[in-house]
């Protein structure tokens, strides 16, 4: 009797509690939240709640730094505990933390109530650790909509602003679509191979000399172009600069940074590994992708008075040369992915902080204008900005530096030396739209007709009419920390080497 | 006495920082106090030298990055010696300058500052004898310049600093890319090193060595500027502020100058043949056409600007004819018109100050009459820059044309040509603005104290070198002889092999 009970249920899969931890804090701490917030007193959904997420995002750190160093293969096959998975989720906890403490006074939070704003940041980063870490199609899929559901929300969080609204649904509308093509495409690629499980992909890929299937080769297609459309590449990248302007500042800080990891993670797992025997074929379409993307994203930034529609062009740029350490597929390729992403990470946190900081501070939002003399009336501001510009343009002394270098490094080593020209002739365009900014901020006199503190129409963003606000100590002390980070890993950048050592290990590269 | 370059190189910068959180008053003079120290460190270290055994002296080297493999290594030789001690000059004149002639200026502490990191990154530009660390420096010292213009430029600076950075960057990232691949390739089972010595050793193949040489080639070419690559100049040189100006004419320049010989001709000795004559062709056009600009432009600044061109012109072509009295030459050349330039762009400024703040030459003439001190400083630093024999730029430009004669006999006939030039555009400076009739607005006076102290020292330096030109040639004849080995050997075996060609055709 038993026995055969035994046989008609299968065995309850066997979980490893310890290995799920950063994604058990992530999804508690979001309930917790969500809880807490139905509290009554203003203090604590106002205070208590952002305290509680950073808790939860710096307990999923502590998590990680826990299981450093360790391999294991979780929920039967679901997902792949390595380093890539650690340092990509550390950076995206990272980024939470930024983005929560950035988030604290923000209008956008108690337009849509503490709890929600903060346990759908949590969880969408439950479902960035989720996609990095998958190591099946199905955990894939999961993971990527369970990362998009709560950003369409919160990129609507701002409920009485049109615009925020208009982001919002957009990005609902284009991410639906990505989610579509890359679902289609999952199902021709398990119809090709029959296996759902990456490294079964690889070998089936391998064994039945699929490479020149027409079946598979499509489902390939489509898995790319999904991927473009969620990663923001060229040309699937129409709709990140409206949806980086509308959004709340520190969600499309998180966006552009945490985002940005998990999605790179993905591809690096599908491609570099499931599809690495395939890699003749998708290998020139990435490289396609990758110049494209250099060139629309710098080029699309040149006169942006929106810094955040400048960023959210730059951000494009960014990923191109991102692309350029993931079609070279090598585990120094793949190193200098996790490192540019860390550096790109501080840089772009560090320029958000700053608008945030405007927003409040200034009436004219994320308005280029809002930086106009800040040298003078508040320089820590400006240095701020200043090193995030200089290090997102690669200037020696900065972080950003010792990311192109290793990129550079990767194409050399990979026999592309010509696709780090592309990186570099992308980056000389981008002093285009970098610099003005530092320019704005340290000319001296101030822009005719603006008065940098109140009296302009509230642009997009902007602080409520009224009293000017102070921006918050949490917002300074992240920016001059960001800074601080910007210069020290540039010029002693071992320590980030170190961390993103050993992320490809295991992963079968080269 | 032991010498730590790590000293010189950071003591600017440092001095600079203070000057930062000083108060403001005192922010200049502390720049100048920083500036002076490095230049009596300098000067020891032009005594300490040991020119007998020459070579690299005072070697740091420290693994800086691991897992790049660049290495914190500096060094001094007979190349770079005396042009540390020209960058403490002209550094500590503009630091003069600043603190005499703009005493109430704007925000000192961060120009102090800016100044400081200009000069480590020159000096570290000057002694690393690590690729990437060199990369790095180069262009490094650009950063602090954004924002020395951007803050106390003129009137069009945004766009004029916005074309500077563009044109100096693409040539510097090329050259980025060139210095990575390079040490990729040279890399010993993935273990890469930056560190010229290791990669002298490990040449790369003809093809390479090509693409990345003119990478190269093209970064120190738009720096100097040369022909083709000037487009950056008249706005920039327009824009920028004259204690800047002076230090970015007489030295930046000359950092490229200085790459060809530390960096591009030993490392890639085969592309540097194979493009000997693209490069010369270059520098001949640099010499016609800057000589020819310079002598029809008005503005005295960009007078000063385009003659930097051609000069720039002449100490390419003493490099490229892979001759050792070239290179030799080539190298006191540097010397002489950093401290020539620098000091006339001090000079332009005096113009200036005469004339009712206009630096347009058609707005000055009749200034000698009152001022006959004046005059005569302007007339001596005239004839250093036509290059009067007697003068050292006579010699250095006499050494370059005997090289490039021997073997280049078509470059130095038209190369002759700007020499003649160089005579009319520098009298022309100097005669429309110091004689002829004077001007609407000029109301002409004495060299006064405060602009002696800047001049007088340059002067004497200018004087110094005509009578003991030695003093750069002897240490610079051990630097070249080595810098060039590479090349010439790469010459030699290229005839050779040419030769055993054309035999076989035969």
């Amino acid at each position: 009797m038993s026995a055969a009970l035994a046989t008609a249920v299968p065995a309850a899969p066997s979980i490893d509690w310890a290995g799920l931890s950063p994604l058990l804090a992530l999804i508690i701490g979001s309930i917790v939240v969500l809880i807490v917030g139905l509290a009554g007193p203003r203090a604590i959904r106002t205070q208590l709640v952002p305290a509680l997420s950073v808790v939860a995002f710096a307990v999923t750190i502590g998590a990680v730094i826990a299981l450093w160093g360790q391999r294991a293969v979780l929920i039967e096959g679901a997902l792949q505990l390595d380093q890539l998975t650690l340092i990509l989720t550390l950076l995206i906890c990272a980024a939470g933390i930024v983005a929560a403490l950035l988030s604290w006074r923000e209008q956008a939070a108690s337009e849509i109530a503490h709890g929600e704003f903060f346990a759908l940041l949590l969880l969408a980063s439950a479902g960035m650790f989720v996609l990095v870490a998958s190591r099946n199609l199905v955990t894939t899929f999961v993971g990527l909509e369970l990362l998009s559901l709560p950003l369409y929300i919160l990129c609507a969080a701002r409920v009485r602003e049109q615009r925020s609204l208009e982001a919002g649904l957009k990005y609902l509308i284009i991410g639906s679509v990505g989610s579509a093509t890359v679902l289609y495409g999952f199902a021709l690629l398990y119809g090709a191979t029959g296996a759902t499980s990456y490294p079964q992909i690889a070998a089936k890929i391998t064994a039945g000399g699929l490479a020149t299937d027409p079946l598979f080769l499509t489902a390939v297609a489509l898995c790319t172009v999904g991927f473009a459309f969620k990663a923001s590449l060229a040309p699937f990248h129409q709709w990140t600069p409206d949806v980086y302007q509308g959004s709340p500042t520190p969600i499309a800080a998180f966006m552009s940074v945490a985002t940005k990891a998990a999605a790179f993670g993905v591809i690096i797992r599908l491609f570099d590994v499931a599809l690495s025997p395939a890699i003749d074929a998708w290998k020139p379409i990435w490289i396609a992708i990758a110049i494209l993307s250099i060139i629309v994203g710098n080029v699309g930034a040149i006169g942006q008075s929106s810094l955040k529609r400048m960023l959210a062009y730059s951000s494009i740029a960014q990923a191109g040369y991102l692309l350029i350490g993931f079609v070279v597929a090598t585990r120094l390729g793949i190193e200098a992915i996790c490192f540019y992403l860390i550096v790109y990470a501080i840089a772009n946190l560090a320029a958000f902080t700053v608008i945030v900081i405007r927003e409040r501070e200034s009436s004219s939002g994320d308005d280029l204008a809002s930086l106009h003399g800040v040298a003078g009336s508040s320089p820590v501001t400006a240095v701020v900005m200043t090193l995030a510009m200089l290090s997102l343009a690669g200037i020696p002394a900065t972080a950003g530096f010792i990311g192109k270098f290793r990129l550079i490094e990767a194409a050399a080593q990979g026999d592309m030396a010509w696709l780090a020209v592309v990186l570099v002739l992308g980056s000389v365009i981008s002093l285009a739209y970098y610099l003005p900014v530092v320019a704005a901020l340290w000319r001296s006199e101030a822009q005719p007709g603006i008065d940098p503190h109140r009296g302009a129409p509230v642009l997009a963003g902007g602080a409520p009419e009224g009293e000017p606000v102070k921006a918050g100590w949490e917002v300074k002390l992240v920016g001059v920390l960001l800074a601080a980070a910007i210069i020290f890993f540039g010029i002693v950048p071992q320590p980030i080497f170190n961390l993103v050592a050993d992320a490809a290990r295991g992963l079968g590269l080269s | 006495m032991t010498i730590h370059l790590s000293i010189i190189l950071w003591l600017p910068l440092a001095f600079g920082l203070v000057a930062l959180v000083a108060p403001g008053r005192l922010a200049r003079w502390i720049s100048l106090l920083g500036a002076l120290l490095v230049l009596a460190y300098t000067i020891t270290l032009l005594a300490d030298y040991d020119h007998a055994a020459g070579g690299l002296q005072y070697v740091t080297d420290v693994l800086w990055i691991r897992s790049l493999g660049i290495h914190y290594a500096l060094a001094v030789s007979g190349l770079n010696l005396v042009l540390l001690a020209t960058t403490s000059v002209v550094f500590t004149a503009s630091a003069i300058w600043s603190l005499v002639a703009q005493p109430d200026g704007l925000r000192p502490g961060l120009y102090a500052l800016l100044m400081g990191l200009a000069q480590s990154a020159v000096l570290g530009a000057f002694m690393a004898q690590d690729l990437a660390l060199f990369v790095i420096f180069f262009d490094l010292m650009l950063v602090p310049f954004y924002f020395l213009i951007v803050i106390w430029g003129g009137p069009d600076r945004t766009s004029a600093v916005l074309r500077l950075f563009l044109y100096t960057l693409v040539g510097s990232l090329l050259m980025l890319v060139g210095a990575i691949t390079t040490g990729v390739l040279a890399a010993h089972d993935g273990e890469p090193s930056f560190l010229l010595a290791d990669l002298a050793k490990t040449p790369l193949g003809s093809s390479a060595q090509g693409w990345i040489f003119l990478g190269f080639a093209l970064a120190f070419l738009i720096k100097m500027p040369a022909f083709p690559f000037h487009g950056w100049m008249p706005g920039g040189y327009s824009n920028m502020p004259i204690a800047v100006l002076a230090v970015f004419t007489a030295i930046l320049s000359k950092v490229a100058a200085y790459g060809f010989l530390q960096i591009a001709l030993p490392l890639f000795p085969d592309a540097a043949v194979r493009y000997q004559e693209l490069i010369m062709i270059v520098a001949v056009a640099s010499i016609l056409y800057g000589s020819a600009m310079a002598f029809t432009v008005t503005s005295a600044r960009l007078i000063l600007g385009y003659s930097s061109i051609a000069q720039l012109g002449f100490i390419v072509l003493g490099i490229f004819a892979f001759d050792n009295r070239g290179a030799d030459g080539a190298l006191l050349q540097a010397t002489n018109h950093a401290i020539v330039a620098g000091a006339l762009i001090f000079v332009v400024a005096m113009l200036a100050a005469r004339s009712g703040g206009s630096e347009e030459i058609t707005d000055m003439g009749g200034i000698a009459k009152g001022a006959p001190a004046f005059a005569a400083v302007f007339l001596v630093l005239s004839f250093a820059l036509l290059a009067m024999p007697g003068t050292a730029n006579f010699i250095a430009e006499f050494m370059i044309l005997l090289g490039t004669f021997e073997s280049k006999l078509v470059y130095a006939l038209i190369a002759s040509i700007g020499v003649a030039l160089a005579a009319f555009y520098a009298l022309r400076l100097y005669v429309t603005s110091m004689h002829h009739r004077v001007g609407a607005k000029v109301k002409s006076f004495e060299l006064t104290g405060r602009e002696a102290l800047v001049i007088v020292p340059l002067l004497l330096i200018v004087i110094a070198l005509a009578i003991f030109p030695q003093f750069s040639l002897s240490p610079a004849e051990d630097g070249t002889s080595q810098a060039l080995r590479a090349t010439q050997q790469a010459q030699s075996a290229q005839t050779l092999a040419a030769a055993r060609a054309d035999r076989g055709t035969r």
